[in-house]
């Protein structure tokens, strides 16, 4: 077992005009990955770019491992001319996953925008047993709709612009959903990944109605396991940790921790926005 | 075929090390590589306490490169001794540390504590671009650079020491040639180049620390020139790195005059690379049917130069 394998290009399908579903079979024993965990993709054999791009892993079906896609720069407009049988390189499953909810707490999942990639691997494993909260600027930026309600878990879907579903974002609607599930308030774990904004009010949302939870963070990265330490944020640490790692700090209570490596979920408590 | 090279009165397998602060202390590569294959691992820069380093976004990538502004972030030199040495040792590979600090009397503090340990080389680093405590004053500077590594070398007794040059600076051959006169075993060049990118939708730098230090293969062209400069200049041996993605560069910085190559960024493109170049240098002697390693070091054919 390696996590640096070669893999072939199965399938490379256009969901919308921006983003795409990778299906790629590892041509080597391969890790199955967990929910909330990343892989590095070769986007192309040049030096420019460079380095590989994570991805989290969105599903893991017979043909192989799948992935959703936007493309944003340089390296994802390659991936979008990626083709059948082609072989590349990746590496991974890496990071730690999303944490199982412990007994007696109901899941609540929150997805925006292309963040569904992380959540539907968790929404897949909690199938019949989470509340899934997914937002998109608009219809057609919804993905996997139906793949996603055949999880069987409790779906509600919004649209910035209202064009299909609830209209507003999806933190909008997590305001909704906790004033009419008022009895979840102390039995609710949640999980979010999305863009940034999203990430940020989720957290303020969770922390003002004393929700405790979990959040999948990016951060620019070059090698995926902890070598570069290009990734790291700043997070409040337990104090037990700052004293491991003999911090004196102005603010010692702040430690900085490896996106690919102690993350990319971490605790919302714990992230410094 | 000997592959085996000598830095100083170290002896390596082969001349292939990993570039410091792109291998982590070992541990993070060893399920890609065979440690016991490198010729050396140079860590991350140790430094007497532990450093935090900058705040994010630390790197990002530019044609061919990437820049970052790591700020020399480290466990400390307690911490490195107690949990990541005893983990390199189990290995059969050399462990060179590269060292930084603001002062000298750290910098002496910080050779003696690890020559103590049992390292096999200490690699000075004066030249970290993006911190201003990381040393690079003493990089810049020759009076201060001189008085710095005769310093070190008085408390260095048995690990080899080797001085990592800035490249921003206007003459390496001067710079290389004081580190040889003050009693450095060898040179290591290049660090970094000083970089900077900016994101045109936001008007803002693309590195919370503004500049950062270039790598990768945009740089190699300057890193192989100056090796060359290095080589005319001195009699110690060089260690040539930055932007080596394959063995076939790794033999265009020995035929420049490295004694041995160190594999820096490409570590992050494949987890795999040292080996990879270890391999290719071996089949591409086995080619041309040379059987010392050493008959590559200079080998340039040119006219010589000035």
């Amino acid at each position: 077992m390696n996590r640096y394998f070669r893999a072939k290009i199965i399938d490379n399908l256009p969901l919308n005009t921006k983003t795409s579903l990778l299906t790629i079979a590892p041509l080597e024993p391969a890790i199955n990955p967990e929910p909330g965990q990343f892989y590095m993709i070769e986007v192309g054999n040049s030096y420019d770019p460079l380095l590989k791009r994570p991805f989290s892993y969105f599903r893991k079906i017979s043909e192989g491992i799948q992935f959703l896609y936007t493309v944003k720069g340089k390296g994802t407009a390659l991936m979008k001319d990626f083709k059948q049988e082609s072989v590349i390189n990746v590496l991974g499953p890496l990071g730690i996953g999303y944490p199982g909810p412990p007994k007696g707490y109901i899941p609540l999942l929150i997805a925006g925008g292309i963040g569904i990639a992380s959540i539907f691997s968790l929404a897949e494993v909690l199938a019949k047993k989470a509340y899934v909260l997914y937002g998109a600027k608009s219809k057609n930026e919804l993905l996997m709709l139906n793949e996603l309600k055949s999880l069987g878990n409790e779906l509600i879907i919004s649209t910035d612009d209202g064009s299909i579903e609830a209209k507003g974002t999806v933190t909008d609607v997590l305001n909704v959903f906790l004033t009419s599930h008022f009895s979840l308030l102390t039995s609710c774990l949640l999980y979010a990944c999305g863009p940034k904004p999203m990430l940020k009010a989720v957290s303020k949302i969770a922390i003002d109605n004393d929700i405790r939870g979990y959040i999948s963070l990016e951060e620019n990265m070059a090698c995926g396991v902890g070598a570069c330490l290009g990734c790291a944020v700043r997070v409040r640490s337990q104090k037990s940790e700052a004293r491991s790692q003999r911090l004196k700090d102005f603010n010692s209570s702040l430690i900085y921790k490896r996106v690919c490596k102690e993350g990319p979920i971490f605790p919302i408590e714990d992230i410094v926005w | 075929m000997n592959l085996a090279v000598h830095i100083g009165h170290l002896k390596l397998k082969n001349p292939v090390m990993t570039a410091s602060g792109t291998f982590g202390y070992g541990e993070e590569y060893s399920e890609f590589v065979d440690l016991n294959m490198l010729g050396a691992v140079i860590v991350k820069g140790i430094s007497l306490k532990p450093m935090d380093g900058n705040p994010s976004p630390r790197i990002c990538e530019t044609p061919c490169g990437m820049l970052n502004a790591i700020g020399l972030q480290n466990v400390g030199l307690k911490t490195f001794l107690k949990e990541k040495l005893p983990y390199l040792r189990k290995f059969d590979t050399r462990v060179i540390v590269n060292i930084l600090s603001d002062t000298l009397q750290k910098y002496v503090r910080l050779s003696e504590a690890l020559d103590d340990a049992g390292v096999d080389g200490i690699e000075l680093n004066v030249s970290c671009p993006n911190v201003k405590k990381g040393g690079i004053i003493f990089g810049t500077d020759k009076k201060t650079l001189a008085r710095l590594i005769s310093n070190v070398r008085q408390s260095v007794k048995k690990a080899v020491l080797i001085t990592k040059l800035s490249p921003n600076v206007s003459n390496i051959q001067e710079f290389s040639k004081i580190a040889e006169g003050a009693g450095s075993d060898a040179v290591s060049l290049i660090n970094t180049m000083p970089g900077m990118a900016i994101d045109t939708d936001t008007w803002k730098p693309k590195l919370a620390n503004i500049t950062g230090g270039l790598s990768g293969p945009a740089i190699k062209p300057i890193a192989v020139r100056m090796v060359w400069e290095t080589y005319n200049a001195v009699k110690i041996p060089i260690i040539g790195m930055g932007g080596i993605m394959n063995a076939e560069d790794a033999i265009e910085f020995m035929l420049a005059g490295a004694t041995a190559v160190a594999v820096g960024t490409a570590n992050f493109v494949n987890p795999k690379v040292t080996i990879e170049v270890i391999e290719g240098i071996e089949a591409y002697l086995r080619k041309r049917g040379i059987n010392n390693l050493k008959e590559l070091i200079g080998g340039l054919k040119c006219r010589t130069i000035q």
